[in-house]
């Protein structure tokens, strides 16, 4: 292809190509028409047509999260590029490696209020890790090589490459460049030996160290590092709601989730933690509670791959800055030869009360008072059924932290979700993006009635594109956690969250007519003993999406909870019942 | 981001950053948004262009602690097209404002004004019946100083660039940029 003059467009889908793209979601439109010409015929170049925009940009950090390559969404200027705009911000903010490309209106219109012009990347400055302008055709290979290049490295994160429609059309001389001229971006620093020891040092000083283990594990790849180190140290760990499934749940280390919604196990031991190894994390506040409050003993050794995040929230006595992988495997090495020197620690008081706060606080439900499904069971038995090879991809909500809490996750990159943004609708087309890059695997959406409805028009897509996902609606007929809230804090006072979806309802929309009418199947189920059946017929069906109204209790709340402002001693295991710290400890 | 005109008091936590960047369109919004949305006030700004064509130089200057300045270097540095930030040590460079002040001064009082204007080795670049315009350039405290003299005859316009700020000796801040 190197020195054949075409079309920028056609540079556009060479560029892809060589960049390694292999599926593009995307919905075409004026401004981005030149380039939909090339791509009908690009071969080893899918494209999936979406419904709109925005599940074009979940479903490629879906496809991204699924399989670590860079995924890529498609749009045409204006609203279709607006569109984008909440899926880049999810996946900016859940450091997807994201190449979202735009048209733009042509170059002599910039500047007119021109139809369909919008300045997308004035707009998406602030939610993307860099994007860039194209009006010259020349310049379409070095800046799409240039976009995967930065998407990927480093952090990653969501690149805009916005192209004019001038430029699309325009002829050149298509050379894929040898180098990347980005002098202002050096993404990949070494992990200091020096700070190396030093929190080896903590590490063998501690009486009460943890690990908290952040998305940064999984984006990193770096699990089975993590893993021995911290088989090499003895300690326990926590997974973020980011980090679900970088360990085994099952690995004896495993205290759980922390934060808002955390085990108590998880959520105490970073409380009275002495040291807190984070690799990964970022201090988030659905993690730590008040700051003032949070571990307030510990002392902290923070890794992560972007120096920013390291000190931000909470003041690190130990920085380091690389790759996640990188620096759990010297600081295996480094521990293990100091554990061979002369090693005086002793975790068995600590892990005595760990072990003890694990035994008497498991995570688990309580029957619901209305006699309908408890969603929590719903969510547990999908897990069993499905096991750990399937992909869970939620929503955000009670059922996404239900589904955090009650899926036992073995294998990384198995737990999609919307972390940062908590962005309602990222569930259905981030499946489909999963799907498209993982067609082996089972694929589980699991849903809320409130987030279904803001994007389930890419079932259309996943029908006609055969892309057989599987969605559970956890249908409590209501937007779940917000209710939760009016339920603890507004003296239920239900403002505006009952959806009428559920039972006892009018039912609009009807999901399992909804379904049908999309060509899925749809199955409804509505007692605790058809459950099993249910998924179990699910589970067979292979050859389309399946979509499961499961009818459940609106009254179901997300427990453990430490409420927001408060400090994490104060954490809840159900209404108004706190851990009986002075007993147990 | 307010731009801070009246107050020429700099606080001790004052804190001036050398930026280089690349020069290409864009560049300065990405820097101003980025103090804006991380919720950092800028107290001056000034940008142009460097001895390479291909580096502007921005320099900012902020009101903040070293923790907090910290922060604002390392996302700064994320920018991709940031090449270099330099914390500049007050004591060890040399920073200057330019300021053009508009002042009323008719017969009877324009003498003292230009002595004024003399005294702080500024220069009178325009002048009417009833006013003229005076040009200094100088530290903030200068200018300040200089504008307290003048304050009683009465000021009618001012204008002020943002400080720029230069390492003494004989290194460049420059020379290694290029390489990345």
């Amino acid at each position: 292809m190197t020195g054949q003059q075409m079309t920028g467009a056609q540079a556009l889908v060479e560029s892809l190509k060589h960049a390694g793209a292999e599926v593009v979601f995307g919905l075409p439109g004026g401004a981005i028409l030149p380039t939909y010409d090339p791509l009908m015929d690009a071969e080893g170049l899918r494209h999936v047509l979406v419904r709109h925009e925005q599940g074009a940009g979940h479903a490629a950090s879906g496809y991204a999260h699924a399989t670590g390559k860079v995924g890529v969404c498609l749009a045409t200027s204006g609203p279709g590029a607006t569109n984008l705009i909440t899926a880049i911000a999810d996946a900016q903010m859940d450091s997807i490696p994201m190449v979202a490309i735009t048209g733009q209106v042509g170059s002599m219109f910039i500047g007119t209020d021109a139809f369909q012009e919008a300045d997308i990347v004035g707009m998406t400055m602030p939610i993307t890790k860099h994007n860039f302008l194209v009006s010259s055709a020349d310049d379409i290979p070095k800046v799409i090589k240039q976009a995967f290049h930065i998407a990927s490295t480093g952090r990653p994160g969501v690149v805009l490459v916005d192209v004019t429609k001038d430029a699309q059309q325009s002829m050149t001389q298509f050379v894929w460049p040898e180098s990347l001229d980005l002098p202002g971006y050096r993404p990949d620093p070494r992990p200091h030996s020096k700070q190396i020891r030093e929190a080896a040092s903590l590490l063998m000083e501690a009486q009460r160290p943890v690990f908290l283990l952040g998305g940064g594990v999984l984006r990193g790849n770096a699990s089975a590092e993590v893993t021995e180190l911290i088989d090499v140290s003895g300690a326990p760990f926590v997974t973020t709601l980011m980090a679900r499934g970088a360990l085994p749940d099952s690995h004896p280390s495993h205290l759980g989730m922390p934060g808002m919604h955390g085990t108590v196990a998880a959520v105490s031991a970073l409380q009275r933690s002495d040291l807190i190894v984070n690799i990964g994390a970022r201090f988030d506040d659905r993690v730590t509670g008040v700051l003032d409050s949070f571990a307030p003993n510990a002392k902290i050794v923070h890794a992560d791959i972007d120096p920013a995040e390291i000190s931000k929230n909470r003041e690190a006595d130990v920085p380091i800055v690389g790759q996640a992988a990188d620096i759990a495997r010297a600081l295996s090495d480094e521990l293990r030869e100091r554990i061979a020197a002369d090693d005086t620690r002793d975790y068995s008081t600590w892990w005595n009360t760990l072990n003890m706060l694990r035994e008497n606080y498991p995570l688990g439900w309580t029957e619901t008072e209305d006699g309908l499904t408890a969603p929590q069971k719903v969510i547990s038995r999908i897990g069993e059924i499905s096991g750990p090879d399937s992909i869970y991809v939620a929503g955000v909500g009670q059922h996404q932290m239900w589904s955090a809490q009650f899926i036992k996750y073995e294998n990384p990159c198995t737990w999609l979700n919307s972390g940062g943004l908590g962005t309602m609708g990222y569930s259905v087309p981030a499946a489909m993006g999963a799907k498209v890059g993982q067609p082996d695997r089972v694929v589980w959406a699991i849903d809320g009635d409130g987030c279904f409805q803001m994007t389930n028009q890419e079932l259309a897509t996943c029908v006609i594109d055969n892309i057989p996902i599987k969605v559970a609606v956890i249908n409590n007929s209501s937007l779940g956690m917000v209710r939760q809230w009016q339920n603890l804090f507004y003296d239920q006072r239900y403002s505006n969250t009952e959806l009428n979806t559920g039972h006892g309802s009018r039912r609009v929309p009807d999901f399992v007519k909804l379904a049908e009418a999309y060509g899925c199947v749809g199955l409804r189920c509505e007692r605790d003993e058809d459950i099993d059946a249910t998924i179990q017929q699910a589970m067979e069906i292979n050859d389309r999406p399946v979509v499961i109204d499961f009818t459940v209790s609106a009254d179901a709340m997300v427990w453990p909870m430490v409420p927001a402002g408060v400090s994490n001693d104060e954490i809840q295991i159900a209404q108004g019942m706190s851990p009986e710290w002075e007993r147990d400890i | 981001m307010s731009m801070n005109t009246t107050d020429f008091v700099m606080t001790p936590e004052s804190q001036t950053l050398s930026v280089l960047v690349e020069n290409k369109p864009g560049v300065l919004t990405r820097v101003t948004a980025l103090f804006s949305r991380r919720g950092y006030n800028i107290s001056s700004l000034a940008v142009g262009p460097t001895e390479h064509p291909e580096i502007s130089r921005i320099t900012v200057v902020v009101d903040v602690d070293q923790r907090r300045l910290e922060q604002i270097t390392k996302q700064l540095n994320k920018l991709v097209n940031v090449l270099k930030i330099v914390q500049l040590d007050a004591r060890a460079t040399v920073q200057r404002e330019l300021i053009l002040i508009k002042v009323t001064a008719d017969n009877s009082t324009r003498t003292s004004v230009l002595e004024i204007v003399q005294m702080f080795r500024a220069k009178v670049v325009d002048a009417a019946a009833d006013s003229v315009t005076v040009e200094a350039t100088g530290t903030q405290d200068k200018l300040s100083a200089l504008l307290g003299m003048l304050e009683s005859f009465g000021i009618r316009e001012i204008v002020k660039s943002g400080e720029v700020a230069i390492g003494r000796g004989g290194r460049a801040i420059t020379d290694r940029s290029l390489l990345g």
